[in-house]
């Protein structure tokens, strides 16, 4: 077990997931690993598609049918149990089991992008927030309603006696996500995978609402998974970077070094291609060329040969780069650029 | 809410003037009117013994002096529509009964036929369509979805003669009718009740049969819409158990669509079982709507039409009851 | 409602007061009780071959905008005139939908989800020679090779005509809406977020396209979008939205380092900046939320959410002016503030 992983929330090692459909097999992750630290907040990156969302199902184990765990450990380290405690596989547990409905809900929350639609049309928001704390607390009916309420008051939603019994249909779209995530952090969270929070909402609420995750974290010291496509948003928010491709992770490290010094090719056209308020306008962006492939379509190799400007042939095409650190440093990457095939380092000269 | 009910009862009201219209004018349709329709029967339908018709020119006026028919169509309207309220829809031609006398018992039970295929149908395909879609691809869910064709598939009056035939050779049950002889003219009593229930079971599953089977299909085809969705996910990423999480979110919301529905139930059993009836001999309106439309007895036509037609006003103003009880965004418009 | 007027300063597009009321109905009678203002008295003008931005938080009213520009809605009072290719200027928001026909072939629209804006039983040839069916090219081999011409333009294989929408990703299904719109020669282009759905990568793909085809064939573009970033990569100028009014418009740069209402210093605050450095995280945020445009509040209604608001911001309406050549501001205090934008020290910003 190495250091990082030993004092880590949460550590995903080659994660596979698969969805079955009768076209073919969607390897929606196909091996990957990330390492969130307590109090700290990882920003997950990357296009539609890359398998963002399942990677957050499956922590939780709510992956949409037909999707499976096919390999992979997802190890949970209870922080509250001291580090003598041994961590809990998350991928050997029964999904509907007592002990993964005690966790999820209870040790590990969700947010997700639709504030819309993520409340039952036809139950208060009380309702669905006095479940949530029934469910994983000792609380009589009467006393989940009233942290309900101090939950509100603490997200920022005025008169929280009134929203209680309201719809959620009646709140705007800030609202409704600031609802979600007064229910997130109702019972106490070590873990909050925030899947696209703000994505749905305009950029003054969007500001308000990662404002308010940034200083519930600082007040509960929990642990935020950001996912994001968003890089100014992982700018912003995050400590450490996990960049993803087509069902893997391409590089990681901390957030300055992925921004100021990315290694691989995929996270330095992404980064480049985003339009900034910061350009001086109207001017060609540089952009990664091509689309992703079809998820039947792998390419062989390194996935992302095909749209890469270094491509190397007869390497990139063969072999699969592996995931290694630089240099012995926080960063890691997966690009023959920086490994040769055999998994040693290379004098890196492409920087 | 309010205002939705006010505008849906006044909308009802308002359907019910234009089916009562309708079935007055079905009345006045035919050529001659009430008069001249009694008096030919009163003749045995006699067209060519012109003798005897203007021989009884002199009744036929009385008659129609007596009856009102000689005013205008509105006042006659009116005068229809008075009697109509008091339950008085005038005299079969073919029976020469009151209708109501003919048709009164068969509307109960007709009602309390369609009450039971109702319940057969919710209770069998609500916990079928659940299941069905929780566990969908699965062995269970296509031996249900075949199960479903095939009630689709067999049509009702070989459904009811196969069941009668089952009732008769091995449960020695007196199949048929509605009510065994001795208690087919009796008065409601406990014994009349049990005894319904004995024979209802039979024309349930045959007329239910079809519409369990479509509506496991569209409760299952909701519920898979419903269990995707984002607020289901919401639920259970909060650790809810599964059974509890299907039954308070997604079961809720795909059931709507049959609230709205109820009101369309009865005109539809009714159309719908007419040969049923008719093999099985049950007392109810939909063969007697049959052979008067055959036999041109238009008042009793009309009665029965204006009739289903208030029943099924009322039923569609009981389920937008429900929905507005049911689903909040409705009653908060 | 035709008065030609010379075509001295290259104004394309004029749109003087533009206002657009959708009734509220309610009660027993459905009657109507109000009247949500999503266009609120709007002016502002196109310059032919320019990229005017249109920014502003959800509801604001740019769609209706840009929705009555090309008379998809009918305004409910106010001028749009447009300068037609023979130097006519007519009046869409009173023109008659049979004189409305041909100047659809000078203006189109690009829509925000490409998903659902193709019709997916048509394929590419059917979805592009659309248009240009309607306006009477009746030949199908004439048709089919102005329909190659039209993808080869925005980066497709023609080979691709006979397949149908679905076999497309959301960049390329984008793609194939932009050749449509260009098929009959469009002079004014108005897209209303025609990236907003898009991934990153292909984000500045069609961004760079857009471009590309504005240099070309001199088009006009009204390009609506809620990101201040893709906003500030296309558009010459940018007005500022808020609750159905323009509160600013002024020259991209100007506006981005120089804003002078106090909404849009807001929202350019607000806006993600993709640089760990910066650490902006100690800069102001707008509190509350965007006013109802069915009842919006009293003066600037910009006010209730306003740091600088002043007593006669409560009471009396701003009208937008020119603050200096070029840039206009709709606020009280537009003289005295001191506002910050995006601000760039040795590649850093506040
Ligand atoms: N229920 C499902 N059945 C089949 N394939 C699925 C299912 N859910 C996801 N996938 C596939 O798995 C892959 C990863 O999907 P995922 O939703 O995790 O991506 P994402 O990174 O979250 O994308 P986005 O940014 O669009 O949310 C995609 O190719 C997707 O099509
Ligand atoms: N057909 C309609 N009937 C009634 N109200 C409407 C209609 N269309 C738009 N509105 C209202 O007008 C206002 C402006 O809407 P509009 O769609 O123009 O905003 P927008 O700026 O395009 O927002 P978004 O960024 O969400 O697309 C909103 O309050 C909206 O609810
Ligand atoms: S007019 Fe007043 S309230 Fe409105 S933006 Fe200017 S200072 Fe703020
Ligand atoms: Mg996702
Ligand atoms: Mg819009």
């Amino acid at each position: 077990m190495t250091e990082t992983e030993s004092s880590s929330v949460l550590s995903v090692r080659d994660l596979m997931v698969h969805y079955p459909t009768d076209e073919g097999v969607v390897k929606a992750l196909d091996g990957v690993s990330l390492d969130i630290q307590p109090g700290q907040t990882l920003g997950v990156v990357g296009e539609s598609g890359c398998g963002k969302s399942t990677i957050g199902r499956a922590i939780l184990r709510i992956l949409d049918k037909p999707g499976q765990i096919v390999g992979g450990e997802i190890l949970w380290n209870d922080p509250e149990k001291g580090s003598g405690s041994r961590p809990v596989d998350l991928t050997a547990q029964e999904p509907n089991g007592p002990e993964m409905r005690a966790i999820r809900g209870g040790d590990i929350a969700l947010v997700f992008q639709e504030p819309m639609t993520s409340f039952s049309p036809i139950h208060t928001i009380g309702n669905q927030m006095s479940e949530a704390i029934t469910l994983h607390q000792d609380k009589t009916a009467a006393e989940a309603k009233e942290w309900s309420m101090e939950l509100m008051n603490m997200v920022g939603i005025p008169n929280p006696p009134q929203r209680f019994d309201e719809y959620s249909y009646q709140l705007s779209g800030g609202l409704r996500q600031r609802a979600m995530i007064a229910m997130a952090i109702s019972c106490g969270p070590k873990l909050l995978i925030a899947d696209e929070p703000t994505t749905a909402l305009d950029v003054t609420t969007q500001a308000q609402i990662l404002d308010l995750l940034r200083g519930l974290q600082e007040k509960n010291n929990m642990a935020i998974m950001l996912i994001t496509h968003n890089l100014g948003v992982i700018a912003e928010m995050a400590d450490e970077v996990v960049v993803m491709y087509l069902g893997r992770a391409v590089e990681s490290g901390p957030v300055d070094d992925i921004f100021h010094q990315a290694k691989h090719p995929y996270s330095r056209g992404l980064l480049e291609s985003i339009p900034s308020v910061l350009a001086s306008g109207r001017e060609r962006l540089p952009s990664i060329a091509g689309s992703i492939p079809h998820p039947f379509n792998r390419p062989s190799g390194c996935t992302f040969r095909p749209r890469c400007p270094s491509f190397i042939p007869g390497t990139c095409d063969v072999n699969v780069p592996q995931y290694l650190a630089l240099g012995g440093g926080q960063q890691k990457v997966s690009c023959f650029l920086h490994h040769s095939p055999s998994g040693v380092e290379e004098v890196s000269s492409h920087d | 809410m309010i205002a939705f009910l006010v505008r849906r009862t006044l909308l009802a009201g308002l359907t019910t003037f234009v089916i009562s219209i309708v079935a007055f004018l079905a009345i006045q349709l035919p050529p001659g009117d009430y008069a001249t329709t009694y008096v030919e029967n009163l003749l045995g339908g006699s067209f060519f013994n012109t003798a005897s018709a203007l021989g009884d020119q002199a009744t036929e006026d009385q008659i129609r002096r007596d009856l009102g028919l000689d005013r205008p169509v509105f006042i006659q309207y009116s005068k229809w529509a008075w009697r109509v309220v008091h339950l008085d829809f005038g005299i079969s031609i073919e029976h020469g009964r009151k209708i109501t006398e003919i048709v009164g018992q068969r509307l109960v039970n007709t009602v309390l036929l369609a009450l039971g295929t109702i319940l057969f149908t919710w209770v069998l395909a609500v916990p079928i369509g659940i299941y069905s879609a929780v566990k969908h691809n699965t062995a269970g869910d296509y031996a249900v979805t075949f199960l479903g064709f095939l009630g689709l598939a067999v049509p009702d009056f070989l459904l009811a003669l196969g069941l009668m035939w089952i009732g008769f050779a091995y449960f020695d049950l007196s199949v048929g009718g509605l009510y065994s002889p001795e208690y087919l003219d009796a008065a409601w009593s406990f014994g009349r009740a049990v005894d319904l229930l004995k024979h209802l079971w039979i024309p349930a599953i045959v007329l239910g049969t079809a519409g369990t089977a479509g509506l496991i299909r569209i409760l299952r085809n909701n519920l898979l819409d419903e269990l995707a969705k984002p607020y289901v996910v919401a639920a259970r990423a909060r650790g809810l158990p599964e059974w509890k999480l299907v039954l308070k979110y997604p079961v809720r919301m795909a059931l709507n669509p049959f609230i709205s529905t109820i009101g369309y139930l009865l005109p539809f059993l009714l159309s719908g079982s007419v040969i049923v009836s008719v093999v099985l001999s049950l007392p109810t309106l939909g063969p007697v709507l049959l052979r008067s439309l055959t036999n041109q007895d238009l008042f009793l036509a009309a009665a029965i039409v204006l009739m289903l037609g208030v029943l099924t006003v009322i039923g569609t103003l009981i389920s937008d009851i429900l929905l507005v009880i049911f689903d909040p965004r409705i009653r908060l418009d | 409602m035709i008065d030609s007027i010379p075509a001295m300063d290259g104004t394309i597009l004029e749109v003087r007061n533009l206002t657009k009321h959708f009734p509220i109905k309610r009660g027993l009678l459905k009657r109507t009780v109000g009247a949500v203002k999503a266009v609120d008295d709007v002016s502002f003008n196109l310059k032919q071959g320019e990229t005017l931005g249109l920014v502003g938080e959800s509801g604001c009213g740019k769609t209706t905008t840009s929705r009555c520009i090309l008379r998809a809605v009918d305004p409910t009072s106010g001028e749009i005139m447009f300068r037609t290719a023979d130097g006519h200027e007519v009046n869409v928001a009173t023109l008659p939908n049979r004189e409305m026909r041909p100047l659809r072939r000078e203006m189109q629209m690009i829509f925000q989800d490409p998903f659902s804006s193709l019709n997916s039983r048509m394929s590419l040839l059917d979805i592009v020679g659309e248009p240009l069916l309607v306006h009477g090219m009746t030949n199908r081999d004439e048709r089919q090779e102005r329909v190659a011409e039209l993808l080869r333009l925005v980066g497709l294989r023609p080979e691709y005509m006979q397949r149908y929408p679905h076999a497309f990703s959301g960049g390329e299904r984008q793609r194939i809406g932009i050749a449509r719109a260009l098929a009959l020669h469009p002079r004014l282009v108005v897209a209303d977020e025609p990236v907003s759905a898009l991934d990153v990568s292909v984000q500045a793909q069609v961004i760079n396209l857009l471009m590309d085809l504005q240099e070309e064939f001199e088009l006009t573009y009204l390009f609506v979008a809620h990101d201040l970033s893709v906003v500030k990569q296309i558009s010459d100028r940018v007005a500022v939205m808020y609750v159905g009014k323009i509160v600013e418009l002024a020259d991209t740069a100007e506006l981005f380092t120089k804003p002078r209402h106090p909404y849009s210093e807001a929202l350019l605050a607000a806006v993600p900046v993709a640089d760990p450095r910066l650490h902006r995280k100690d800069r102001k945020l707008l509190e509350g939320e965007v006013a109802n445009p069915a009842n919006p509040p009293s003066g600037c209604y910009f006010h209730p959410r306003c740091p600088y608001a002043q007593d006669v911001c409560r009471t009396e309406t701003p009208v937008l002016s020119e603050v200096s050549p070029g840039h206009f501001a709709s606020c009280h205090r537009v003289q005295d503030l001191e506002l910050t934008g995006i601000v760039q020290v040795d590649g850093e910003s506040t």
